[in-house]
């Protein structure tokens, strides 16, 4: 593969992130124009803006490696981060829009007046952030090492500078055109090497894919009770990651946020249709990659390896850019919101320069992670962050909106002994302590099928054991979590 | 190197998190004084101590709440067996032993609400190994009104419990006042937020209607818009319900004044606004930036000045919004404003920035007043900045 194409596409790429996000909004406009200049983000336009920014490395190489590795069981992944709009949609997105939240802690904190509850959530939204951040920086660094050579370390280095220096420039004003940019370069990045892949595919005369056995102890062991604890923790987890819910704040208002998920739900379900295509077609060309190898690497290496030429390096550049699209934008998000969480929540005063402080810090510790933590396939890591949301901000959130006999003591049982153990849990598999085959490694490698249970019950049962605790506020909260927005201020719009 | 790493990364990090958390919070706490000084000054220390900590609730005034909270740390400063707090209707709080006696404490302690002296009397009581004998009732009395009572128990008649309840009603009383203090300004600072809305009208509704009526001949079409735009602002500015509103209707608000002000000024004023859409929907006090807006217009067209721009921004900057109002026009002594400020400007001087600076920072605390930069022809850049999310403030 020629390296020139690979490293113009990744400097286009940075460079055009860097321009879209400090100079979108540069063009000034005079009053005429004023309707132009202060109208709100609209939900088609929030909504890519909330693909570009989820859909990460997991999605992007991840899902692709997973499907060439394990076979069709792993389209469990995408059904799962898609269908999770969809509980996000039903259950919250709408109230959570209506509570004037702008991250978890403030939700936490409106809801159950307890300044406790909300440093509790702090410590698990950060948590959570990093857990989610260290396989972006891998998969950065994978990308470049493929397709430089360059070692390592290198790629999670040049993400985590050009986030920070993004960041700390005050850069990123215009996030939202930002991520929306990142969401069709994504699109296009996978869309268009897709379709001349399949293209040389049937040129080949169409050759049969099989997935006939099971490659890995490390899911052949129990692989129902995994896909269950895979469905369940993609499912509850994606309401409470960090970055997504912070983009629901841009909404205007309740009901603009349910149209918005819509929309997501639309979008990011087109752009999964195309990963398991390299998965299948991964199988075929790139069998190695099976074996050994890092299977994450088979979306980027398939161009060359297939169509091959000029043509193949123009398409294996283009996935490139995407893919450092991918890294850029999720890692942009989710270091914005942890370290909006930092400055609020654990710095002592606040300010721009704390939050300049605190992006150094959202960023420094998950790159520390990345660099001496053995690789994890991509996808698995960000399924451990699934878990713990699902087990710790789901119960939070779900009971949160429609129960009213939440307490501020039922909060913290819940978030600590359901997102504490999941966080436990992952740790424990991730340090290798407890190996496969058997039934202690599954459970704990999949928490979510037990913890998520816990974290409701402990939550419950507490609750109804405290419940002269109920915060006095709770039936004006849920008045404005439920009634929409033209009710209460008595206008139209 | 194996995934061992990884989990101890996670955990440590995780330790340090917390460590952190805490170290911070015990560091924020005074040092207790226990190895200092003679037994006499450690019982003083202590005396003092556990007064401080019974002042902050009844910071709130007397309330069932801020007594229950309160109660234990007034009795552990009187030594006593038992104590009761009353308000004119009731019993708020009892604390200790014997809380059967509440039943008729309020007939005891009438003589006290009535009169506002310190009465001494034997509690009746059927229980003959009851420890209760005696009370000592005082009054709380604020401006001279009785709000409550403080009621003593003990075994036995003593003068020393009487002089000390005395004393301690006294220092309560003195935290009643001072809570007092706090609702009047709360109820001043409300009254102001009303004044502000009230003084918007005069100058700028005779100018805006002299305006629209040197359109109604020239271009009808024009003093028609004038006249709506005229008719929706007033109608934001002087609507009734809530405290708060949004960025977008606030800046919506503020383009309606800029019509009418540029339809008085024509070319002479310029307008550039850059809006984040992220920032639109952030919850803000109802009116704290309309009257920047006026002030930038006011000092902009000032004197001399043939022309001038006005640029409004509001950006996202993580956490918070930044809304930056800027000028080119005759901009002002820093010392002057620092005066205005501080409130010793006089009636008629820039009470527009001293209202929101108060208003910004009763709402989201003291680090949130406003960044003014000026110098005397330098125009001035006013900076406000407002969190994202605050408990109790609500876009309505």
């Amino acid at each position: 593969m020629s390296r020139t194409y690979a490293v113009t596409a990744v400097a286009v790429v940075v460079l055009a992130t860097v321009l879209v996000g400090g100079f979108g909004l540069r063009i000034s406009r005079t009053t005429s124009d004023f309707y132009v200049a202060s109208r709100t983000v609209r939900p088609r336009l929030n909504a890519a803006a909330i693909s570009g920014e989820y859909l990460s490395a997991a999605s992007f190489l991840g899902i692709a490696g997973l499907v060439l590795v394990h076979g069709p069981d792993m389209l469990w992944y995408p059904v799962g981060y898609t269908a999770g709009y969809l509980v996000l949609l039903v259950f919250v997105a709408a109230p959570l829009r209506r509570s004037g939240a702008y991250t978890l802690p403030d939700f936490a904190e409106g809801r159950l007046e307890s300044r406790q509850v909300r440093r509790l959530v702090s410590v698990l939204v950060v948590g959570a952030g990093w857990l989610y951040l260290v396989p972006q920086l891998q998969g950065a660094g994978l990308t470049l090492k493929i397709l430089t050579g360059a070692p390592g370390w290198l790629g999670d280095v040049l993400v985590a500078s050009v986030v920070v220096l993004a960041v700390a420039a005050g850069g990123m004003r215009s996030i939202t055109f930002v991520q929306v940019f990142q969401y069709w370069l994504k699109l296009t990045a996978l869309l268009v090497p897709a379709i001349f892949l399949v293209l040389a595919w049937q040129g080949d005369g169409s050759p049969r894919i099989t997935f006939d056995e099971h490659l890995s102890a490390f899911r052949a062991d129990h692989p129902l009770y995994a896909t269950y604890g895979l469905i369940i923790a993609t499912f509850l987890g994606t309401m409470g990651l960090p970055h997504v819910v912070v983009r629901f704040y841009t909404s205007p208002n309740g009901r603009d946020a349910r149209r918005t998920t819509v929309a997501v739900l639309a979008l990011i379900g087109v752009f999964y249709l195309l990963p398991p295509v390299y998965g299948a077609l991964g199988r075929l060309y790139a069998p190695e990659l099976i074996h050994g190898g890092d299977a994450d690497a088979a979306v980027l290496l398939l161009p060359g390896r297939v169509i091959g030429g000029l043509g193949g390096d123009l398409l294996g550049a283009l996935v490139a850019g995407g893919a450092f699209a991918a890294f850029l934008s999720t890692a942009s998000g989710l270091t914005m919101a942890v370290a909006g969480v930092i400055t609020q929540d654990v710095l002592p005063s606040r300010g721009v320069r704390h939050f300049r402080l605190a992006t150094v810090l959202a960023i420094s510790v998950p790159l520390a992670g990345s660099l001496m933590v053995s690789r994890v396939p991509v996808a698995d890591s960000v399924g451990m962050a699934f878990a713990v949301s699902a087990s710790s901000f789901c119960p939070l959130l779900v009971l949160g909106i429609w129960w009213r006999r939440l307490t501020p003591p039922g909060a913290v049982a819940g978030l600590l002994l359901g997102g504490g153990s999941a966080l436990l849990s992952v740790a424990i598999t991730v340090s290798g302590a407890v190996r496969p085959p058997g039934w202690p490694h599954a459970l704990l490698a999949w928490p979510a099928v037990w913890s998520v249970p816990v974290g409701f019950l402990a939550m419950i049962l507490v609750s109804l054991a405290t419940q002269s605790r109920i915060p006095p506020g709770t039936n004006a909260a849920m008045t404005r979590f439920h009634l929409p927005e033209a009710l209460t201020t008595g206008r139209h719009r | 190197m194996t995934g061992a790493g990884y989990a101890v990364i996670v955990v440590l990090a995780l330790l340090l998190f917390g460590g952190g958390l805490l170290l911070g919070r015990r560091t924020a706490r005074p040092l207790r004084t226990s190895d200092v000084g003679t037994p006499v000054e450690h019982a003083t220390f202590e005396t003092l101590h556990t007064a401080s900590l019974a002042a902050p609730p009844l910071r709130a005034g007397l309330t069932e709440d801020s007594a229950r909270r309160s109660a234990r740390r007034l009795r552990s400063l009187l030594g006593t067996e038992a104590l009761c707090l009353t308000d004119r209707d009731g019993v708020l709080v009892w604390d200790g032993e014997g809380d059967h006696h509440g039943r008729h404490v309020m007939e005891q302690v009438a003589g006290v609400l009535e009169t506002g002296r310190d009465t001494a009397f034997r509690s009746d009581c059927d229980d003959l190994d009851c420890p209760l004998k005696w009370a000592v009732a005082v009054p709380l009395t604020v401006d001279h009104r009785v709000l409550g009572t403080l009621v003593a128990y003990a075994p036995r008649e003593s003068a020393v419990l009487a002089r000390a309840a005395g004393e301690v009603a006294r220092w309560v009383c003195v935290q009643l006042e001072l809570a007092e203090l706090d609702r009047s300004r709360t109820q001043l600072i409300e009254a102001e937020i009303r004044a502000l809305r009230a003084q918007i009208s005069p100058h700028f509704i005779f100018n805006s209607l002299a305006a629209i009526a040197s359109f109604v001949r020239t271009d009808p079409e024009q003093a028609r818009e004038l006249l709506l735009e005229f008719a929706d602002f007033t109608r934001y500015s002087f609507r009734s319900h809530g405290d708060f509103t949004t960025l977008a209707d606030e800046l919506h608000s503020i383009d309606q004044y800029l019509a009418l002000v540029r339809a008085r000024f024509g070319e002479r004023l310029s307008v550039t606004l850059q809006v984040a859409p992220e920032v639109l929907p952030v919850a803000l006090p109802f009116l704290c930036l309309q009257p920047l807006v006026e002030n930038a217009v006011k000092h902009g067209l000032e004197g001399a000045v043939t022309s001038s721009r006005i640029t409004i921004s509001a950006l996202d900057a993580g956490s918070e919004a930044e809304v930056v109002i800027e000028d080119d026009g005759t901009g002002m002594d820093p010392q002057r404003l620092r005066h205005i400020l501080r409130g010793e400007g006089g009636r008629s001087t820039g009470i527009g920035l001293l209202n929101v600076d108060e208003r910004l920072r009763q709402v989201y605390g003291d680090e949130y007043g406003l960044v003014i930069e000026t110098g005397i022809g330098a125009g001035m850049r006013i900076t406000v900045r407002l969190p994202k999310y605050r408990a109790g403030v609500h876009g309505s």
